[in-house]
């Protein structure tokens, strides 16, 4: 187990260099001048772009470009956003946060999802299950957007129960409705998911030796079914916390979170190239770990499955 | 001029607003109410995070230019109309409209108890003119005398050109400082124009002439973070800017301008986008909004009552036929601009999209500038004309059949569309073609576009005015040459004009003559104008006298809460 | 009583004539063998799931590529904006868009483009993630590293990103070249889940009684191991198909999707955005239309699922 561990971390390292070369040859062919584009509709005196571009080393080609930021990088240079500040700020400032939202979103889906797929699966065809679909087609159907935005007039502000808003330092609290926005469409699959595990594993041979050893109901579910059933479900929260994280635009924007989402796009769309790639590579880091946690996981969720060297 | 790329966010739609000119004249309180309010009261308000460090050389968007403009004074500042009262200048006056005097009042100091001096205005310009500072806001220096020598002036010695054919510069810049600028004492120094302009004073309000102290030459990155100025606000403290969060300005207790504050300071909460700032409002979390979102625009004034805000902004939208695709030069061009001009329902379209919040077009400046009108000869063109827009366009026809799809470009990220495709069905309704949308996903790769003539159709073309002036609005857009001028439009009537009224004796004749080289805009329309922003606002009933500029900020220092 | 009969390794066996054999130990060796695939059909086209599923399926399919048949307003005429958030008129059943568009019309021709974009891209996603999942699973060592490795790199990168390079380097922008872009980023997902429930597979004791049996090993995973572990992946792309049609809207949303003037329901979701605090309607019928199509897919799913299922069936 150590030695896969450690297998894995040292892969680590490939990834990091193929996905920051990548992400930063993407950044490097977004359509347009970033610097230029700074400016909105009036170019600002001739040579004032020319100098900053010189600056943020845009006037220099991709690979000298790459290679300026990987040496940075090993001096704890991140680089800088285009308004001067360092990126390394702007992580420590994005990550605690979107870290918490994203706990808090992956929490609920796990939580409310899997007791709900749970249940409609045990009673699969009878009214809970036909509810529990009508709740996951809605999810699927109606857009985030709408989803916040009507959560956030209704319990911000006309119930006044939430924050409309998070505030700067986003403590949890506040990024409880957030959460629940960011996790709905995952809830829906992780319902659908845990469903089908349930009910397929409910007719399984094990299940059935448990039953006829005469253990209740409840201590099979429990023990036997779920347990046998999250392995797909595991997996599925293991790749979805990448989609909390930068994928959580829409959510951020609604309730003004200052997260990693956010600002990843942002820089996309200003081509920042060192804030998407430091932002990246980290997220890439956070999957490498967080799939390796979830091969872990399956050795303890079913027997069957064990790690040879 | 304050950015008008509008949002970078999926969700900043930028409303724009809209304009009823009922009677709202603007600057006049929404609510006439004479409370003094609690002076230590903080007034929390939307805002953006600066683009860069606060410098206001630098400052040319408007999330850093509401903050900037709060925390430093000029020689003059702009009054709810455009119009400018003096600062920290005691007299700014010249006989020939080219050389000026500037006069300082005594007694100003910045926070720091540094006295306003001749120096920290000419430091600061000089700062700002500067190629190798490359300050964004450099330009507002470039009819001061000397500023050629600021900038790169040799040619590239291996020869190579721009765009255009002409050498590139490169190489140091000759001097440091601009000849234009000289310091007579004090409080008292002289400013040589390269070509009379009589109204260059009305210029000076914007925030990047603002005056600097010698503290910062010293780290210019360094004091933008915690700047240091002579503005009624100032920062509370180091670290009272929380990048992407918000920023605290407390009242500057030396303060003795025009713009004393009646509250303690303002928390301006930075957002995303503008349906989060709204939401907030609504919530109670916010006392005044500068910009309702799109989602907004039908019920905001239902809901807030006299505490919502449409009035007439500084802000010109239209959309430009470049000159250099087939059907659109020559004859057959001006036609087909004219016949589209006319197939366009603005009256329409402002109702039902923008609900209001923009006005139609009757000229190329804004309801607010000084010389605005909608008695333009040949102002018709602008109106819904079906008949005489299809009669057009059957003679543009007879020259050259258009067989294609008509477009009009935009930048995705700007919350765009939904104008553009009314603008689209209008033409196509009208006209009987097919006309749609062309989105580029962020303003970068439509400006790239846009500025290597590589655009297959129309593009959008929106002006915010930098200082109330219609030289302003006609100048960097249209005359030959011009920065913003991408279509690259070419009169020589017009620039002829342009030149008479920048060096008229007088405002008024100023004024005649750009509104006749307007005229002749309305017969080129090299820029189809649509309509003119309005400033949308709201403000919650914790806070009173919320009045909104000409620049669509609200004069905070006159609000009261409690 | 008969007496004992002793093989020659000291066993007793029964001789034939006590233990006849029963008839329902009996194998029929004329019949044909009957495939996992004709069980499955024998045991779906008994649900009226997979009927009404079928048809609904055959409806959308029917609209997609054949919209004249429904509407004879075309698509993208007189929009105006008179009729802007209007009701229902005759000849107008759904009323009309911000922009004064027929809802209903715009409706069926935008259904091509959004069930090509699910479709295509739940397809794609589905075949390389399966394909990818159950090699990596099945076979592990460096495959497995080099694979899962790579799927985190698309994973990390964000579908804005790639979206807008892929947008801007492709020469047209048609409801194919967003389910690639849509595909691209998302297979990784349909690949993990796969390769998860493959590991779970592998050991399984039929697993193990086939190696036994010297079955090779690429049979052992296509007759096995996959049908067993194509559960989870039903699941998430019948869902899927669903959340790509939406992310297709964000995608023309943000500029990088499809143009403007190609109909979608999820661009009609995403100009619904600017709506929903005064006409929350104009999102109620593209989304109906979505969940009409995610619903039959769901239930689908559901049954074809079931019906690959041998413990499943067992049990009916």
């Amino acid at each position: 187990m150590l030695w896969y561990t450690g297998k894995r971390i040292l892969q680590m390292i490939p990834v990091f260099f193929g996905a920051t070369f990548l992400i930063y040859f993407m950044v490097f062919s977004l359509p347009g001048d970033p610097i230029a584009a700074l400016y909105g509709d009036r170019p600002p005196a001739p040579g004032v772009i020319e100098v900053i571009r010189a600056e943020y080393n845009l006037d220099k080609p991709f690979i000298v470009q790459y290679f300026l930021y990987i040496i940075g990088l090993f001096q704890g240079d991140f680089g800088t956003t285009y308004s001067g500040r360092p990126v390394s700020d702007v992580m420590a400032q994005a990550f605690p946060i979107t870290a918490r939202l994203a706990i808090l979103a992956l929490l609920f889906e796990a939580v409310a999802g899997i007791l709900i797929g749970l249940i409609a699966g045990l009673r699969k065809g009878k009214l809970f299950d036909a509810s529990a679909l009508v709740v996951s087609l809605l999810l699927i159907s109606v857009p985030t957007f709408v989803v916040g935005f009507v959560l956030q007039l209704v319990f911000g502000v006309q119930l006044g129960w939430a924050r409309t808003t998070v505030s700067g330092d986003a403590p949890w609290g506040e990024l409880v409705l957030p959460a629940i926005v960011l996790a709905s469409v995952s809830f829906a699959y992780i319902v659908r998911l845990t469903r089908a595990s349930v009910s397929d594993n409910l007719s399984a041979d094990f299940v059935r030796t448990a039953t006829a050893k005469g253990l209740s109901r409840n201590r099979v579910v429990r023990v036997h079914v779920l347990r046998n059933s999250l392995v797909p479900v595991v997996t599925f929260l293991g790749v979805d916390l990448g989609a909390l994280m930068v994928g959580a635009i829409v959510t951020e924007g609604i309730f003004n979170i200052n997260g990693v989402g956010g600002t990843v796009y942002r820089a996309v769309t200003l081509g920042e190239g060192p804030t998407v790639v430091s932002f990246i590579a980290v997220m890439v880091i956070i999957f490498v770990i967080a799939n390796l946690l979830v091969d872990l996981l399956y050795a303890a969720l079913d027997p069957r499955i064990r790690y040879a060297k | 001029m304050k950015k008008s790329r509008m949002g970078l966010s999926v969700l900043a739609l930028l409303s724009a607003s809209a304009l009823a000119l009922t009677g709202c004249a603007p600057g006049e309180p929404a609510a006439e109410d004479e409370s003094t309010g609690d002076a230590s009261a903080i007034i929390t308000t939307n805002g953006s995070e600066p683009q860069h460090s606060l410098i206001p050389t630098n400052t040319t968007e408007s999330g850093g230019g509401k903050i900037t403009t709060s925390i430093f004074a000029g020689l003059v500042s702009y009054t709810a109309e455009g119009e400018i009262e003096n600062e920290v200048a005691e007299s700014i006056e010249s006989e020939d409209a080219k050389t000026w005097t500037v006069t300082l009042k005594d007694g100003w100091t910045f926070t720091n108890d540094e006295p306003v001096t001749s120096d920290s205005f000419i430091d600061a310009w000089n700062y700002g003119a500067l190629y190798d500072n490359a300050q964004s806001a450099s330009y507002f220096f470039d009819n001061i005398v000397g500023f050629s020598d600021v900038q790169n002036t040799k040619d590239d010695p291996s020869g190579a050109v721009d765009e255009e054919g002409n050498p590139v510069q490169v190489g140091d810049p000759l001097a440091e400082t601009m000849s234009g600028l000289q310091v007579v004492d004090d409080t008292t120094f002289t400013v040589e124009l390269s070509s009379p302009e009589a109204d260059w004073p009305l210029r000076l309000g914007y925030t990047a002439y603002s005056p600097l102290p010698k503290a910062a030459f010293e780290d210019m990155e360094a004091f933008g973070e915690n700047p240091i100025g002579n503005g009624p606000y100032m920062l509370d403290g180091e670290g009272a800017w929380v990048h992407e969060e918000k920023i605290n300005l407390v009242t500057n207790p030396d303060y003795d301008g025009v713009r004393k504050p009646a509250n303690g300071g303002l928390e301006i909460i930075f957002y995303a986008t503008q349906d989060a700032a709204y939401a907030d409002i609504e919530g109670g979390n916010l006392d005044v909004l500068d910009a309702v979102p799109d989602s907004a625009l039908e019920t905001f004034e239902d809901q807030f009552g006299d505490r919502a805000v449409n009035q007439p902004a500084a802000i010109f939208q239209a959309f430009n036929m470049p000159y250099y695709l087939p059907h659109w030069s020559g004859e057959e061009g001006k036609l087909r601009r004219a016949a589209l001009s006319q197939a366009i329902n603005r009256e329409e379209i402002t109702d039902v999209i923008f609900q209001g919040t923009r006005t139609p077009a009757t000229d190329f400046t804004s309801p607010v500038i000084d010389g605005w009108t909608d008695k333009l000869e040949g102002a018709e063109v602008l109106d819904y004309n079906p008949e005489e827009a299809k009669k057009l366009w059957a003679e543009a026809d007879a020259i050259a059949p258009y067989n294609e799809t008509f477009s009009i470009a935009y930048n995705a990220d700007g919350g765009h569309q939904a104008w553009v495709d009314a603008v689209t069905n209008s033409i196509a309704n009208t006209l009987g073609i097919t006309a749609e949308g062309k989105s580029y996903p962020t303003f970068a790769a439509s400006l790239e576009d846009r500025a290597n003539d590589k655009l297959t159709g129309g593009v959008r073309a929106g002006w915010q005015a930098d200082y109330p002036s219609m030289y302003n609005f006609l100048a960097p857009l249209y005359q030959t040459g011009a920065g913003s001028n991408y279509e690259d439009y070419s009169s020589e009537e017009f620039d002829n004009l342009l030149k008479e009224g920048s060096q008229a004796a007088s405002v008024e004749d100023a004024t005649a003559k750009y509104q006749e080289a307007q005229e002749v805009l309305l017969k080129d329309l090299p820029s189809i104008p649509l309509w003119y922003s309005n400033v949308t606002g709201v403000s919650a009933d914790t806070v009173d006298n919320v009045v909104f500029g000409w620049d669509s900020v609200p004069l905070y220092h006159q609000i009261t809460k409690g | 009583m008969p007496s004992k009969k002793y093989t020659p390794q000291g066993h007793y066996v029964a001789p034939l004539e006590d233990t006849p054999i029963a008839p329902i130990d009996k194998l029929d060796e004329s019949q044909k063998a009957r495939s996992t695939w004709a069980d499955a059909w024998d045991a779906m086209r008994r649900r009226p799931a997979f009927w009404i599923s079928s048809v609904l399926i055959v409806l959308i399919v029917i609209i997609a590529l054949f919209p004249g048949l429904f509407t004879q307003v075309p698509p993208n005429s007189n929009c105006l904006l008179a009729n802007s958030n209007g009701g229902p008129q005759p000849g107008h059943p759904f009323g009309f868009t911000r922009q004064g568009c027929d809802v209903y019309s715009r409706l069926i021709h935008g259904t091509q483009a959004s069930v090509t974009v699910g479709l295509m891209a739940t397809i794609m996603v589905t075949v390389i993630g399966v394909v990818i999942g159950a090699l990596a699973g099945f076979y592990g060592g460096i495959l497995d590293s080099a694979v899962s490795r790579v799927g985190d790199i698309f994973f990390a990168i964000p579908t804005v990103l790639g979206a807008i390079v892929l947008m801007s380097v492709l020469p047209e922008r048609t409801p194919v070249t967003v389910a690639v872009v849509l595909g691209i980023f998302a297979w990784p997902q349909i690949a993990r889940i796969m390769r998860g429930a493959v590991l779970s597979a592998r050991n399984s004791d039929y697993v193990t009684a086939s190696v036994a049996l010297g079955v090779e090993r690429s049979k052992i995973l296509l007759r096995h191991v996959v049908p067993n572990s194509i559960a989870p992946v039903i699941v998430i792309a019948t869902v899927s198909l669903g959340t790509f049609i939406v992310a297709e809207a964000t995608l023309s949303f943000l500029g990088i999707g499809l143009p403007p003037s190609v109909m979608s329901w999820g661009n009609d979701i995403g100009q619904a955005r600017t709506s929903i605090r005064t006409s929350p309607q104009v999102l109620l019928y593209p989304a109906a239309a979505l969940s009409i199509t995610v619903l039959s897919f769901l239930m689908l799913g559901d049954v074809v699922r079931d019906a690959l299922d041998p413990k499943a069936r067992a049990r009916r």
